[in-house]
This record gives C-alpha cells, structure tokens and sequence, in this order.
C-alpha cells in the first residue's frame, strides 16, 4: 500500500496525505470495537444474570435448586426438578417425533423426489419456520389438542399397563401435546440442515452403490446416511436447543401445573414456561428462582448448541476433505442461516 | 449446487439391477422408500392444518373495525365491544422498526468487519463463536437479560424501547451471520482491483463491497426482521402490553405477539376469535417479509 514515487519525483497519486488515512484508521476502530461490543454485551449479561439468580441459589443451594422436587412459591420452595423435567420429556418427545419426519422428508427432497417438486417441497417445509411461536399454541390449543384428546385416552387406556405412559386421565393441555408441537416447530431447522447435508455427498458414493447393484433405499442406507450421520446429529441437536428454549407455545400447552406429572399425558411445567407464567408478579426470592430457572436454561441451551456445532462443523470439514469444498462451505454457513431463520 | 442421485442415469443400471435384485430386497426398497415418502407427508399434513384453520378462524374475525379499533380490555363480557387490534399491529411495527434500526447497523458493522479485518485471527474467532452464543440463547433469556439491564437497573419500567433493545438482541447473530457469508461471496477480484486503482480501504468497502452484496444482504435482514416480529417471550417484561395506541417508544407498548398471547388465556369465546384474526395477521406480515426476503435472493448476482 506505501506508494513508490515515480521517477519524475511527483508525488504519486497513490501516495496518500496522512489525513485522509484517517477514515480508514477510524473505520477499523470503529469495527473492532463493534465486535468487542458483542463479547462484551454477553459477558456482562451473564455476570448479571448469575447476580440475580443468587439469592434463590443461595437459598436453595445450586443441587437443592436444580434437583429439588418442590415448587412452591406460597411456601417460598424453589425446587426446580419439575420444570427440567418437563422441559427434558417435551424436548425428547419433540426429538423422537420430529427427527425421524424431517430426516424422511430430507431424504425425499434430496433424493428420491422429482427435480419438479423439490423447491416447491423444501418451500413448504420452511414455510412451517415463518409461523409464531404464540400461533403454534393458538392452535395447538384450541384444535390440535381437544382434536387429539380421544386418541390420547385411548392410547392410555390401552397401555395402562406401561409406567409413565399409560393409565391416567389424559387433560387438554400435557406433556405429549407440547411434544408434538414442538416437534412441528423443529422440523423446518432439521429438515433443512439434513438438506444441506445429503446434497454434499459426493455423486461418486452414491454412483458407486447403485453401480454394484444396490437398490434406491439400499444406496440412502449405505452411502447418504452414514455420510450425513453427524450432520443430521448436528441438526436434531441445534433443533433440541430450540425445543429446550421454546416458550410461549410450551406456556400454553404444557398446563403450568407445578408439579411433576405422574404420566406422559398430564399437565406438566418447562423451565422457559415458569418465567413467561410467573414473572410478571413474581417478588423477591420468587423473582430470584425464575432468574435462576433462566440460568439453568440459559446453560442448557450452551451445552447443546455447543455440541451441536462442533457436530455440523465436523460434517462440513470432512465432506470438504472429500473435494465438496465449495458446496460444504456453503453448507456450513447455511446450516448456520438455518438456526437464525 | 452440486450433484444430486439425479446425476446417476439410472435407466440402464435400473435394467441391469432389475436381474439382480432378490425379492426380498426389492420389497424392502419398496417399503422403505414408502415409509420415507410418508414422513413426508407428514411433515406437510401440520402446515396444511395451520394454514387451514388461521384462514377459517382468522378470516371470520376480520372486518373493518377490528384493524381500527384499540381493544378495549372490556372482555369479561365478550360481545362485540372487545375491541380490535390496532394498537397491536401499531406497537409491533414500531418495536420491530426500532429493533431493525439498532440491530441492523450493528450487524451488518461486525459482519464486515469479521470479513474484511478479523478474517482468520483469533478475535475474529472468538467473535463468531459468541455470535453462535447468541443465536442459541432463548428469546426469553433476552427478555431477562433486558429486564435486569434496562428496568431493575435503570430503576424503570417497562417500555416499548426496552422491547425493542430485547428483539435487537435476538435479531443480531441472524443479521450478523447471513450479511458474513454475503460479504464472503463478493469476488477478491473486485476488492483487488478497486485496491490496485489507489482506492483506501474504507472506499473499497463502501463504493464496491456493500453495494454489490446489498441484495444478499437485505434478503438477510428482511428474514431477521421476520423472525423478531413474531416473537413474544422479550416483550412480555420489556415492553409490556397495553390497550391504547401508543407512539412514543418510551411508555408501554401493545404487540400482535403479546396480544394474542393475552387472548389466548382468556376463557371468552369473542377474545379468542381476535387471537385467530390477529395470528392471521401476524402471519401475513411475516410471510410477506419472507416473500419479499426471497425474491430479492433471486435478483441478487451473488449467491
């Protein structure tokens, strides 16, 4: 960038006056601080968030909060247990329903579906990410859930006999509604991150399998799948952290009862729902376990996301060193695209 | 994008396969090219119902008055006099407005310079990693963060600003990411030559950079602005809800979200029906904002 003179001892026009360096010194200042600001916004956040969730810790101690099975907040008892649990079975519920739908549907967009219905069918299915969380338990609420309340009973009553599924009185709003409604919700994050993933295997793995005579599903067992394997791991684990931090829709369909449900389709609580619920007049010790439950939360999402990544990024990287290069690292940022969408 | 199973020309293999195959393998094949084909048909059956019953419910509670009407809170009763939901739809144009124009300068600031000067660096590393942070931190966690920051610290209450300042949070990792891979995408050649012709840096960014990543970009922000509109959990303690239509971002503000949340719990029929109008509304503000989002992606050169 220092500009050479040229031999007839003008000064060059690349030559620049030390002034109007200036805009560009003020612009990567500008810039970097701007970065610093985002490190900084979080840690300061986190500091004060632990601030404000000590008291209830202190109260309570960090296990007695976090396993304690007693939230009672007339008796100032701040036990968190059944809200992680409700949120643990609701995201798990989510997973179990949601991982094996959208992986199908990656798999058919990518490989078995005409050229025609591809972008239409991949549409459709992001068109599932465009819609509210609050309007999920609009609807979750007031159709899918009294729709569904008859073949809940039924299947409790048949299996009476297994614990934690069947055998109770199966209300309105429960564990399994929320499950299924958050599983609708992960599916468009999954799905498209499983996309992404099927279309870097190479056209070389797949060719190979049907050259020795592999049939089509044969072909999606031996060469896509365990290709995309930590991909797909990846996606289902970025769609956890979004079912574990799902609130409002799980605020209404979970029933805010606190207590730990005693089978799969009773009311239940979420960490994320205790606050939404409770916060607005909370006082106190009270305030102080919701922040808490936030900070348990909050931690909860960090180690699952953190995994996540680490997975989608390690999929990336090893299609690229199978010569994807470009496709994967459009894959990565996509995947990344995917989680804000 | 690259080569998809429609690549392999399966005719003649299909025909050399067809002698091969055991029935046994081929009714496998069958079935679980039927189970995956089921799956996704699924996956489209929970889209169908949602659009069906937001336009069935949705619709009937549309009328004239229900978009120029504050609710009126006077709910016990139901009937006709609930009210509609314009300062709903008011407070969330504002919120989200004033949450774009924080979150979008920002965003778009850290973006370049995580491309055009952090690059490869370990700061530029550890930004991006605390930007992922970001994008899995739940929106209710913002809420909090905000609650404590700018209401128990300020000693305040709530405002619409506050809401704003919460939805700014959760728009920026999604505006910061999608601008990167924009900026990634414009050609080094363009840099270079701008470069080579004594242009300064600041000058390369602003006359060749952003205007050629400008589509991609907006495309980006329009999907950010999408996601922050529909979400509720950082308003519900950083703006609050309120009935009246309110301009100024530093009292109370009504939101679409919050709105139908209120709605929702309420155990009147007439309520509830305004939550289905304003869901639909709500929905068709972000779907438009996706539309628009997309058909700029498709005019953009880069990408």
């Amino acid at each position: 960038m220092e500009a050479a003179s040229i031999p007839g001892g003008e000064r060059s026009i690349l030559e620049r006056s030390p002034l109007s360096r200036l805009p560009d010194r003020a612009l990567k200042l500008g810039l970097t601080a701007l970065a610093a600001l985002i490190l900084a916004l979080i840690v300061y956040f986190f500091i004060r968030l632990v601030g404000q969730a000590r008291p209830a810790f202190a109260k309570e101690g960090v296990f007695g909060f976090v396993l304690g099975n007693d939230w009672n907040v007339s008796a100032e008892h701040f036990g968190a247990l059944p809200l992680l649990v409700g949120t643990l079975i609701t995201s798990a519920l989510a997973l179990l329903i949601g991982v094996p739908v959208a992986v199908a549907s990656a798999v058919y967009a990518t490989e078995l579906c005409p050229l025609r219905l591809r972008a239409p069918l991949t549409i459709l299915v992001e068109l599932l990410a465009a819609v509210p969380s609050v309007v999920y338990g609009l609807w979750g609420i007031f159709f899918l859930a009294p729709k569904l309340q008859g073949a809940e009973q039924w299947i409790a009553d048949r299996l009476s006999f297994v614990p934690f599924i069947g055998g109770g009185l199966v209300t309105i709003p429960n564990y399994f509604i929320t499950g299924l409604v958050l599983a609708i919700m992960i599916l468009p994050i999954v799905s498209a991150i499983s996309r992404e993933v099927m279309s870097t295997v190479p056209a070389d793995h797949k060719e190979a399998a049907l050259g020795l005579g592999a049939t089509r599903w044969e072909m999606i067992r031996l060469a896509v799948l365990p290709y995309c394997r930590s991909g797909i791991v990846g996606g289902a684990m970025l769609g956890l952290g979004r079912a574990i931090g799902e609130t409002i829709a799980v605020t209404i369909l979970i029933g805010d009862a606190p207590k730990l449900g005693d089978h799969l389709f009773a009311q239940g609580y979420s960490l994320a729902a205790v606050i939404a619920n409770e916060f607005g007049e909370a006082q106190g010790v009270h305030r102080s376990a919701l922040f808490a439950a936030g900070l348990v939360l909050f931690v909860l999402t960090l180690l699952v996301n953190g995994i996540a990544r680490v997975l989608v990024v390690r999929a990336a990287r090893s299609s690229s060193s199978n010569g994807g290069g470009q496709t994967t690292s459009a894959a990565g940022t996509l995947a990344d695209a995917a989680v804000g969408a | 994008m690259s080569a998809h199973g429609s690549s392999v020309d399966g005719s003649e293999l299909g025909q050399l396969a067809r002698f091969a195959v055991s029935p046994a393998r081929r009714r496998k094949d069958r079935i679980a090219r039927g189970s995956i084909l089921a799956g996704t048909v699924i996956a489209l059956i929970p889209l169908v119902l949602i659009v069906y019953y937001l336009l069935r419910k949705g619709l009937g509670a549309w009328s004239t008055s229900f978009f120029t009407t504050d609710p009126t809170g006077n709910t016990f009763f139901g009937g006709s006099n609930i009210g509609g939901i314009k300062s709903a739809i008011l407070g969330t144009i504002e919120i989200v407005a004033l949450a774009s124009a924080i979150a979008v300068p920002i965003g778009i600031g850290v973006a370049i310079w995580l491309v055009e000067y952090g690059k490869g660096s370990w700061f530029a590393q550890t930004v991006r990693f605390f930007v992922d942070v970001l994008t899995g931190v739940p929106s209710i966690v913002f809420g909090l963060f905000v609650y404590i920051v700018l209401v128990v610290g300020t000693g305040s209450t709530y405002a619409g600003y506050k809401g704003s300042i919460a939805l700014s949070l959760l728009m920026l990792p999604v505006v910061i990411r999608s601008a990167e891979v924009i900026l990634l995408l414009v050609p080094a050649a363009l840099r270079e030559s701008a470069l080579a012709l004594g242009a300064p840096r600041w000058r390369v960014i602003f006359n060749i950079v952003l205007p050629t990543a400008l589509p991609g970009m907006i495309t980006g922000v329009l999907l950010a602005v999408a996601r922050a509109a529909g979400e509720t959990a950082p308003l519900l303690f950083t703006a609050a809800a309120t009935l009246k239509t309110n301009f100024n971002l530093g009292g109370f503000m009504n939101s679409l979200p919050v709105q139908i949340y209120k709605d929702v719990t309420s155990p009147t029929t007439a309520v509830v029906n305004r939550a289905w109008g304003a869901a639909l509304t709500l929905v068709v503000m972000i779907l438009l904002l996706n539309l628009i989002a997309r058909l700029i992606a498709r005019r953009s050169r880069l990408a």
